[in-house]
């Protein structure tokens, strides 16, 4: 690949990004106020975000923040709420032949989930290159470590971003990537299991376990099909 | 400008557990082989992923989280990413004033 190419395939991966940066940077600027309120410094909250760089778990840290901090219940917490990434680097690193080795384990320290979800729709359409993912991954990643820190230092002037419905921004981009994934009556099943499991655990269990349940129960749908298929073959 | 460092190693504990999940799948997938029906049940995972992750929010929320799930969905099937974020955000705000939370 040229180096045309590479700068065409970086700003192809901003391009399709660039809605989604939009719609993290509410996210950001409220996880930094949030844990501006709980008592974090600006460099510390800007720590979190670098290091961390996980939204969800972020904020499921700032919900079981105490004084002194726990380590072990935080690094716990932030292992269950990130669960997923398993399954999602198992799904992408199947579709990354353009990538060497360590180029596929570094893309992995940047796997977010609106990241992954916009390279994967890449891989269904196209072959994604490392420039392409380095385009949808960057960026991303300075806009939410950036905001993070505006939102510790702007902290009270914020409000409450629920009033005007900023919370929903998160969900909402959940629900557009989602119809994308639609390929038919196969999809609605998986969909279903996946639902039901995930609705019926976040009732009875607390914290992330929802996550894990709904996405195991969405494989199961699957296999069941197989094998539902293979009986009437 | 200070860092605690006991706050310093509890972001220490989270960074390198989410590094283990993300470094995770890579290194499952080398260990096992994928055949077509491997590859089926990957394929199952993102869409699977995506509807765990908002059912709660679509389903047992509140009427106004559901409904702007519903807009949403509608409007993604004709808008751009974007607009249809900017309709569900527009459609929970107001739904948000009329009939509660």
């Amino acid at each position: 690949m040229n180096r045309m190419d590479v700068v065409q395939e970086f700003s192809g991966g901003v391009k399709v990004m660039a809605s989604l940066i939009v719609a993290v940077m509410p996210i950001g600027l409220v996880f930094g106020a949030v844990a501006a309120s709980k008592g974090l410094s600006s460099l510390e909250v800007t720590l979190m975000s670098a290091f961390v760089f996980a939204g969800g778990s972020q904020f499921v840290a700032m919900d079981i923040w105490s004084h002194p901090v726990s380590w072990g219940a935080l690094g716990f917490s932030a292992l269950l709420v990130n669960i997923r990434h398993v399954l999602m680097s198992a799904s992408i690193g199947t579709k990354m032949p353009a990538f060497s080795g360590p180029a596929k384990y570094a893309a992995m320290l940047l796997l977010a989930d609106e990241i992954w979800a916009m390279a994967e729709t890449r891989a269904a359409q196209a072959r994604l290159s490392p420039a392409w993912y380095a385009g949808l991954a960057v960026p991303f990643y300075f806009v939410w470590v950036l905001t993070s820190l505006a939102g510790s230092v702007a902290g009270a002037f914020l409000g409450n971003p629920k009033a005007i419905g900023l919370d929903f921004a998160f969900p909402a981009v959940f629900v557009v990537l989602l119809m994308g994934f639609w390929k038919g009556r196969e999809t609605g099943a998986v969909l279903a299991a996946s639902a039901g499991a995930a609705v019926l655990t976040h009732q009875l269990l607390p914290g992330v376990w929802y996550i894990a349940a709904g996405a195991a129960a969405g494989v199961v749908a699957t296999l069941v099909i197989d094998r539902r298929r293979e009986a009437y073959a | 400008m200070t860092v605690d460092p006991n706050v310093f190693l509890a972001i220490l504990a989270m960074a390198a557990a989410t590094m283990l999940t993300r470094i995770g799948g890579l290194l499952l997938i080398r260990f096992v082989t994928i055949g077509p029906q491997q590859r089926r049940a990957l394929e199952a995972i993102p869409p699977a992923v995506l509807m765990a992750v908002i059912a709660p929010t679509a389903l047992v929320t509140g009427p106004a989280e559901t409904l702007a799930v519903l807009a949403t969905a509608l409007a993604a099937m004709r808008l751009p990413l974007l607009a249809a974020v900017a309709t569900g955000v527009f459609v929970v705000a107001v739904a948000r004033a009329m009939i509660g939370t």
